[in-house]
């Protein structure tokens, strides 16, 4: 039965919110009603080809046309996906290895970096001859150097801390961490490397090599409009390629033994799991997922510095893992998209909600306490001002009613 | 022909001396116990084989070949698994993983081919499947495969310990305590299997054990410490007239007791 009920019924609610971020392009509520199917598609009791058909019509047809009429949507989904990405890759060693990693956003920095130099006249500096920005057509093979540079630094941090466990671990990574950030803020003397704390521009954007396919078939296109669509569809082709590697390894021999040595070391090296090697190759996973996705990053920033890889950053990709559920690919998911909506969208869009109230003067009027104006509302009152007390309040409501996270990891499915 | 064999093997942890010069054989074929009474260096011995602790002097040589200064892993993948006596299953992982785990050094493909997802990875790890199923048939868990480790009773956590070590494939098979906590009916099909195992899954089993009804009704050889030292060692009639050994697990003075009564 491809027609079952619940499946009219999702594509029924599909049609409608999509309708919905037509008709009113600028309400935040319409576009969380068409991100809120995604959700429901995920839990909806269906065939998995129609599930991933239906997933691929929102993905690659409807959330490209509601980009195209208002930009900012493309803008929160790429978002979405660089925070999914990174958080698939922090649930690999955080979640799979059970190895404590508060420096994730190291790996991130490097791959951004890597491009950022090279991508930039910035490599000039420090190469003679003038060869750099290097063109636009070097950004793929750059995709995939980062990969490897990902992994290689994920190894080289991986081999000293192996001994340690827990806490020790967590304070290393976290030192490790803030070193790179160190090293890219202050590496402008005595050679420039990375043009310290004032960062790196104009960062070179990937090829459109479909150029001429879109001039062929008369389609006159603008730059500004065709890149976050063109960024949107890198994101998604790399979470894609993401999502499919962590599930084979995690049905693989390999992401079992990532996960007994989470579960048990001592036991895991008994059953005959090489630790050393395992834990290692789970650090340069991990790592090169997020150096993949900070290449993409700083081209689609085109100007990146320090600031974007802080502390905060680890802990707000931790967070995501945590609150989706440790060691579950679609809880990475959903905590990476839940936190980023909640941050980009609910908290901004009340703000904005609050900010109009003010506006419009209005008297709010209270039987018997008299009358308040709503224009002498606080600006300190704005929900974006306590995004991280929103977050934290959301991370103890969670540790004290589902631990485990929203989606947690489940039992293999009897087949 | 000796399956495996200590040469005065000995550990100590500061000024506890938990091992001392301890020498002991086991052929291909045979269920040899371990007995001593609590702390006498049995888990230490066990630990010491299987690469946790490496020795401070002596030798072990299974199929003739050295195992001090191995790797817990290169120990397993030379065919030396074990149990352990305090359950170590892997709690949030399903008893059909928790098998498959045990055949880590058993399965050879490579990262590439898990990736691609290639067709010898497919092959591989259907045939694991099935081999897995079987261990936890003979164990007597089927049906739970899909369970969560933590989920199964006590009883069912020992049993999948032993398969999740037959796993490995392992020639010697180490059991620590199996029948811990068992009453005498879960007992005695434990020790059915046990002789079972010989000669189909493995070439020999050496097992920790104080529960007496079963150390004797199965051990073929019966090796006692006591203090880390090795104390005894005989057919089972021998050992348990031992006045050493009863002295050790009874005290001084309850020889003469004993043979009074």
């Amino acid at each position: 039965m491809i027609c079952s009920l619940p499946v009219l019924g999702l594509c029924g609610y599909i049609a409608a919110s999509c309708l919905l971020a037509f008709w009113f392009p600028q309400s935040v509520l319409a576009f969380l009603a068409v991100e809120a199917s995604l959700l429901w598609l995920y839990y909806v009791d269906a065939p998995q080809k129609i599930k991933l058909f239906i997933g691929a019509l929102l993905l690659i047809v409807l959330l490209p046309i509601l980009g195209w009429m208002n930009g900012y949507y493309l803008e929160v989904a790429i978002q979405i996906g660089i925070f999914v990405a990174l958080a698939l890759g922090l649930n690999i060693v955080v979640g799979f290895v059970g190895l404590l990693n508060l420096g994730f956003v190291a790996f991130y920095a490097i791959g951004a970096y890597l491009w950022a130099i090279f991508g930039s006249p910035q490599a000039n500096e420090f190469i003679p001859g003038g060869l750099f920005p290097l063109s636009s057509n070097w950004f793929f093979l750059f995709l995939i150097l980062s990969v490897a540079l990902g992994a290689l630094t994920g190894v080289l941090l991986g081999l000293p801390v192996l001994r340690l466990r827990g806490d020790y671990l967590a304070i290393v990574t976290l030192g490790f961490a803030e070193v790179v950030r160190a090293l890219v803020n202050n590496l402008d003397k005595p050679v420039n490397l990375t043009n310290g704390p004032r960062g790196i521009a104009p960062i070179t954007k990937p090829p459109l090599f479909f150029q001429p396919l879109l001039e062929y078939s008369g389609l006159d296109v603008s730059e500004a409009k065709l890149y976050p669509l063109y960024f949107y569809f890198l994101i998604l082709i790399i979470v894609g390629v993401i999502i499919r590697v962590t599930r084979r390894l995690e049905s693989s021999r390999v992401g079992r033994a990532w996960k007994a040595i989470r579960e048990d070391e001592v036991a895991a090296a008994a059953m005959g799991v090489p630790v050393v090697r395992m834990k290692l190759l789970g650090f340069a996973v991990g790592a090169s997922f997020a150096s993949a996705v900070g290449v993409l990053f700083a081209a689609k920033q085109v100007f990146i510095n320090p600031e974007s890889f802080t502390f905060m950053e680890s802990i707000g990709v931790l967070a995501m893992v945590i609150l989706g559920g440790m060691g579950s690919i679609p809880g990475a998911i959903l905590g990476a998209t839940g936190v980023t909506i909640l941050n980009l969208q609910l908290l901004k869009g009340l703000s904005l909600w609050l900010n109009g109230l003010r506006q419009s003067g209005a008297e709010l009027v209270i039987p018997l306490l008299g009358s308040y104006s709503l224009s002498q509302i606080p600006a300190q009152f704005e929900p974006a001002k306590y995004e991280r007390m929103v977050f934290g309040l959301i991370l103890i409501v969670m540790m004290i009613f589902r631990p485990q996270g929203v989606l947690p990891p489940s039992k293999e499915r009897k087949k | 022909m000796a399956l495996l064999e200590l040469r005065g093997i000995s550990k100590h942890f500061g000024g506890l001396q938990a091992l001392a010069r301890v020498s002991l054989e086991l052929d291909t074929g045979m269920i040899a116990s371990l007995i001593g009474p609590n702390g006498a260096g049995k888990t230490t011995l066990f630990n010491t084989l299987t690469g946790l602790y490496r020795p401070d002097e002596g030798d072990i040589l299974f199929q003739k070949r050295s195992l001090v200064g191995l790797k817990p892993d290169k120990i397993t993948a030379a065919g030396v698994s074990r149990t352990f006596q305090n359950i170590r299953l892997f709690g949030h992982m399903t008893v059909l993983e928790n098998v498959l785990v045990g055949m880590h050094s058993r399965l050879s493909t490579s990262l590439p081919a898990i990736l691609l997802s290639s067709r010898g990875f497919h092959l591989q790890e259907t045939a694991a499947r099935s081999k897995a199923m079987e261990l936890i048939e003979l164990t007597g868990l089927a049906g739970r495969e899909s369970e969560w480790a933590e989920q199964l009773s006590y009883g069912e956590q020992r049993r999948l310990e032993i398969a999740r070590a037959l796993a490995a494939a392992p020639q010697l098979l180490l059991l620590d305590e199996p029948t811990a906590g068992m009453n005498i009916s879960e007992a005695r099909s434990l020790m059915t299997l046990f002789t079972d195992l010989i000669g189909k899954y493995v070439q020999a089993i050496l097992l920790i054990e104080h529960n007496m009804r079963v150390v004797m009704g199965i051990s073929h050889r019966v090796h006692v410490l006591d203090y880390g030292e090795k104390i005894a060692e005989g057919i089972p009639d021998e050992v348990r007239r031992d006045p050493r050994v009863i002295e050790a697990y009874l005290g001084q003075g309850s020889w003469a007791e004993h043979a009074q009564s």
